[in-house]
């Protein structure tokens, strides 16, 4: 097929303004793009066709300076339905079932408007995944917020957490687990990463390619209105002090309106009625009818006065670029609408047939008959810019020296310190606010294990137990330093955590968050999180199915950290052979599986009791992570382990401390003879490790050794206290007053 | 027993509470659109938790004017029991059918947590099951779910055994407002009316019916009331 040729050109509307290079500049077009746009048009366009370029063609739409790097990542396995590029990922998880899964950022919006932001990110990942015909089952979600001592940080913590507290136990769906980091470089821009899982029957999944001519395309869910016009181009500029004046383009949620559309969508899907569907996310009506048309090779007459609007005197383009919530957009197979119109009444929701599909190619739209809009398709999408930008590298620090980082010279003070420090403090004030227990299939919840665990709901009775394990993770700090061993680091981390509950780990959705891709150094930081990320998805067999970029997380020229953050998930055949992280009997043998060197670079040690962010971060040995992980998930599985916690910020003290913490036994350890500093060989955060509470330690020691796993006994859980033998001997209490007092405390304190 | 849970737009425990009931009995229950005020007759009435209507004007306010609730009360009113957990706590109480109202959270935030409870009578259709005095742990969800009523009601609520749940501490004391969650009056998590044939609760029993999944100590409701109702 092949375009046709323009017949219908558009008619001027009534206050059509003339396109001027500042209306270009203020849609985000370079000069060069808007050329391109005019080769493309064969004539100047209208303010609605403009509008559509502008949206169709940000960095937030059209990965143009991303997607030359995100094709580096492995996409495939044998277990993977669907990679990238539709609107989550699918994996096969036996049984005739798929999870469904992906996660985005939201964090322009969520500066801007805290509450509304955060919410309508958890609704915009949630639409994603039930677009694909999933139930969602979970959701995840990773914060970053500024210094605890910047004036706004507060303030923005309460709002994104109520927002996605609001949006996702209204919708009925348990948030499981996540992240939530603070550091100074997010002051001004903070990071709102929301993932949504699913499961489907893997013959019943939906995908957004358009087919059929003829055939209707149906708009269902809330009315469009104003809210969020060009956020998408909002989401793809620095910010600056005017940001505040963006108000208006965040959108605005309503989870029960959401509520009412995946059960309407659901009960649809259960019929054969729909051919293609895709939800209205960034960029509204423009980017899900484009996308739709475009992957189907056809084209699409949409009479625009046929959308729903919830507001009088709207006009084309307004109705083109709104970015209103808890829309779909749907393509029927012909003579279905009256059926799919009944459901979508019974849940009260507008239903309304906006449009059909041509072989022309080419995106007609029509405002009360006359023709507002005409564009070809296929070089909109294909002739989209896309950049090669300059990247410089960062180089790798040199290693610290753990003897040039001083003991601290009293241990007690020293846990208490980072057990206390806003990145390590528990974050129970936010997932209390949390639904994590709805739909009766949580296993591991929050802090009950390295990742959380939730049983697939449907299974056939025989896989009744089976379970979906699933993390979110990143250390910005390591990227900062060297962004490709950060990246790598980020990929085992997940990998280790989905290990550390018994799963099996399948495959990744990220979400890369990093500054202005324009300054060749923040592009050598996507650049080398890339290759470190590639590396480790290889190594570790663990594809990328899905994601999202989000550029441009500057303020006033300072960027972020970059931030890649890694979702995961696994899957468990027998969540009764799971195991969360919870010390809770006495006697039990602690091991500590993998070789400890004592790294304190860009430790949390390093940071939060000596003030500094230095050294290169620690090395991960795929090979070796690989090694580890594999036997204790053997461990887990074969039924010999009770409680296991991966190693990661603060090291080994950090670990064994909130594994008691967590299950309310105190432990007694006592270092191996080695020439590791002790405050290296407790704090340090070498890669690979795990820390496990097993009934027969000597029998675990020597089965990891058969492996050729380092693995040595520490000592034993019980007792009120938390001892290192001739170190520190700690109350629990004491721990669990620093560890427990210090997000309520900050929360509630006077700003 | 043949049980009903009832389903308004925005509920979103009724899963939840059809696959306890199902553990229990074997059997699916009924679920019932709110639309459908000529509904089968059955043993109980569930009215589960979520979020009805969106909770907008009032948590429950408008669910109680549906034309389901409206046979609900007049079931109720012929002694069909009628149980209504969090969101159903609130509809079946703006609905009439037990006194008191429930507010906003005293700290003002959701709050989704195990809680322990004092099961304060064995005496009743709901609670046959455990023994008075016991303590129980269960989670609770929920915005608002802090029990109010006025001075004479509370005194004839206490007087006439139609407290059925209270939080406490893991050892079941019960010392200022320590382990309750939303600051409820008199620690109340559950009361009955005064047949003790509605039973509205904050807590989530059928959150906590399997070892794997937060624990069994649910159970016995739903267990005690096939046996008094089978």
């Amino acid at each position: 097929m092949t375009v046709a040729p323009e017949k219908n050109p558009p008619v001027k509307l009534p206050n059509e303004p003339v396109i001027t290079p500042q209306i270009v500049a203020e849609h985000g077009l370079a000069p060069d793009e808007y050329e391109r746009l005019l080769k493309i048009m064969g004539r100047t366009p209208t303010m609605v066709e403009l509008g559509i370029f502008s949206a169709m063609w940000s960095e937030h739409c059209s990965y143009k300076s991303s997607k030359v790097w995100l094709k580096k990542l492995p996409t495939k396995a044998p277990w993977v339905i669907q990679g990238p590029g539709e609107n989550a990922g699918v994996i096969d998880i036996g049984d005739g079932q798929a999870a469904i899964f992906k996660m985005e950022s939201h964090n322009h919006p969520s500066y801007i408007e805290p509450y509304q932001g955060a919410a309508t990110g958890v609704g915009g990942i949630l639409r994603d995944v039930f677009t694909m015909g999933a139930r969602p089952i979970a959701n995840l979600n990773a914060l970053r917020f500024g210094d605890p001592k910047n004036a706004k940080t507060r303030h923005l913590v309460s709002g994104v957490v109520a927002g996605i507290a609001g949006y996702g136990n209204c919708m009925g769906i348990p948030t499981v687990g996540g992240e939530t980091n603070f550091h100074a470089a997010y002051n001004g821009n903070i990071l709102v990463n929301a993932m949504t899982v699913g499961v489907a029957a893997t013959d019943k999944i939906f995908y957004a390619a358009a087919a059929g001519i003829g055939n209707p395309m149906v708009y269902v869910g809330s009315k469009t209105g104003r809210d969020g016009i060009h956020g998408a181009t909002m989401s793809s500029t620095e910010f600056n002090e005017d940001s505040e004046s963006k108000r208006p383009t965040v959108q605005v949620g309503d989870p029960f309106v959401e509520k009412l559309l995946l059960e309407a969508c659901l009960e649809l899907m259960a019929t054969d009625a729909i051919i293609a569907i895709q939800d209205m996310g960034a960029a509204g009506l423009t980017s899900s009818s484009f996308e739709m048309a475009a992957k189907g090779g056809l084209g699409l007459v949409m009479e625009l006065d046929k959308v729903p609007m919830r507001e009088t005197g709207m006009n084309p383009y307004e109705l083109m670029l709104s970015e209103s919530q808890e829309r779909m957009l749907i393509v029927l197979k012909p003579g279905r609408e009256d059926e799919a119109r009944k459901i979508f009444e019974k849940w009260e929701l507008d239903f309304a047939v906006i449009g059909h599909l041509t072989d022309t190619e080419r995106m007609v739209l029509t405002w009360h008959g006359d023709v507002v809009g005409n564009i070809p398709i296929p070089p909109l999408v294909t002739e989209a810019p896309m950049y090669e930008r300059p990247w410089t590298l960062t180089p790798l620090p040199p290693e610290l020296d753990a003897a040039k980082v001083p003991a601290p010279t009293d241990w007690k003070a020293s846990l208490l310190t980072l057990m206390s420090c806003p990145d390590l403090a528990s974050k129970a004030w936010i997932w209390h606010q949390y639904d994590h227990l709805i739909m009766g299939n949580t296993a591991i919840r929050p802090q009950g294990g390295d990742a959380a665990l939730v049983r697939v709901p449907g299974a056939p009775k025989a896989a009744s137990h089976k379970g979906l394990a699933m993390t979110s993770d990143c250390t910005p700090r390591y990227v900062q330093a060297h962004p490709e061993t950060g990246g790598r680091q980020a990929v085992a981390e997940a990998w280790r955590n989905i290990t550390a509950v018994g799963a099996r780990p399948l495959a990744v959705t990220d979400n890369m968050n990093f500054g202005n891709p324009q300054k060749p150094e923040i592009m050598g930081q996507f650049a080398g999180a890339i290759m470190g990320m590639a590396e480790a998805c290889i190594a570790l067999d663990f594809p990328v199915v899905s994601g999202n970029v989000s550029l441009y997380n500057e303020t006033e020229g300072r960027p972020i950290l970059p931030t890649p953050t890694i979702g995961a998930v696994g899957v468990i055949d027998d969540i009764a052979t799971s195991a969360g992280s919870r010390l809770v009997q006495s006697g039990l043998a602690l091991v500590l599986i993998g070789k400890t060197k004592g790294w304190l670079g860009q430790s949390i040690y390093l940071r939060e009791l000596h003030g500094r962010e230095e050294g290169a971060p620690p090395p991960v040995d795929l090979a070796v992570e690989r090694r580890n992980g594999d036997f204790v998930r053997g461990e887990i599985v074969g039924r010999r382990v009770h409680a296991c916690h991966d190693l990661s910020d603060g090291g080994l003290l950090v670990a064994l401390a909130e594994m008691c913490l967590a299950g309310g036994t105190g432990a007694c350890i006592k270092l191996p003879e080695s020439d590791v500093a002790p405050h290296a060989y407790l704090y340090g955060e070498d890669q690979g490790r795990y820390l496990i509470a097993t009934d027969d330690g000597p029998a675990l020691v020597e089965a990891a050794h058969k492996a050729g796993v380092p693995a040595v006994l520490l000592g034993y859980s019980g007792g009120p206290d938390i001892t290192v033998d001739g170190l520190l001997a700690l109350p629990l209490q004491e721990l669990r007053d620093a560890h427990e007092n210090w997000l309520p405390g900050y929360m509630n304190s006077a700003a | 027993m043949k049980a009903a849970v009832l389903v308004f737009p925005g509920s979103n425990r009724e899963g939840d509470v059809a696959q306890a009931i199902e553990l229990v009995t074997g059997r699916r229950p009924q679920m019932v659109w709110h639309g459908d005020g000529d509904f089968e007759k059955v043993d109980l009435i569930v009215v589960p938790g979520g979020f009805s209507y969106g909770d907008y004007l009032r948590c429950g306010a408008m669910a109680a004017q549906s034309p389901v609730m409206a046979e609900v009360k007049k079931r109720a009113a012929q002694g069909v029991p009628v149980l209504g957990i969090c969101n159903g706590f609130q509809i079946v109480t703006e609905a009439g059918l037990l006194p008191g109202t429930l507010m906003r959270n005293s700290h003002l935030k959701f709050v989704c947590a195990d809680v322990h409870l004092r099961v304060e009578t064995s005496q009743s259709l709901f609670t046959n099951r455990y023994q008075a005095g016991q303590v129980i742990k269960v989670p609770v969800a929920h915005a608002e779910g802090n029990y109010f009523a006025d001075a004479d009601t509370m005194k004839r609520l206490e007087d006439r055994g139609q407290i059925a749940f209270r939080y406490c501490g893991p050892d079941g004391s019960i010392i200022d407002g320590r382990g309750n969650p939303n600051g409820s009056s008199s620690n109340i998590a559950g009361v009955f009316n005064d047949t003790k044939t509605v039973l509205g609760l904050m807590p989530h029993p059928e959150n906590a019916v399997e070892p794997m999944f937060g624990g069994t100590d649910g159970k016995a409701l739903f267990e005690g009331m096939v046996e008094a109702l089978s």
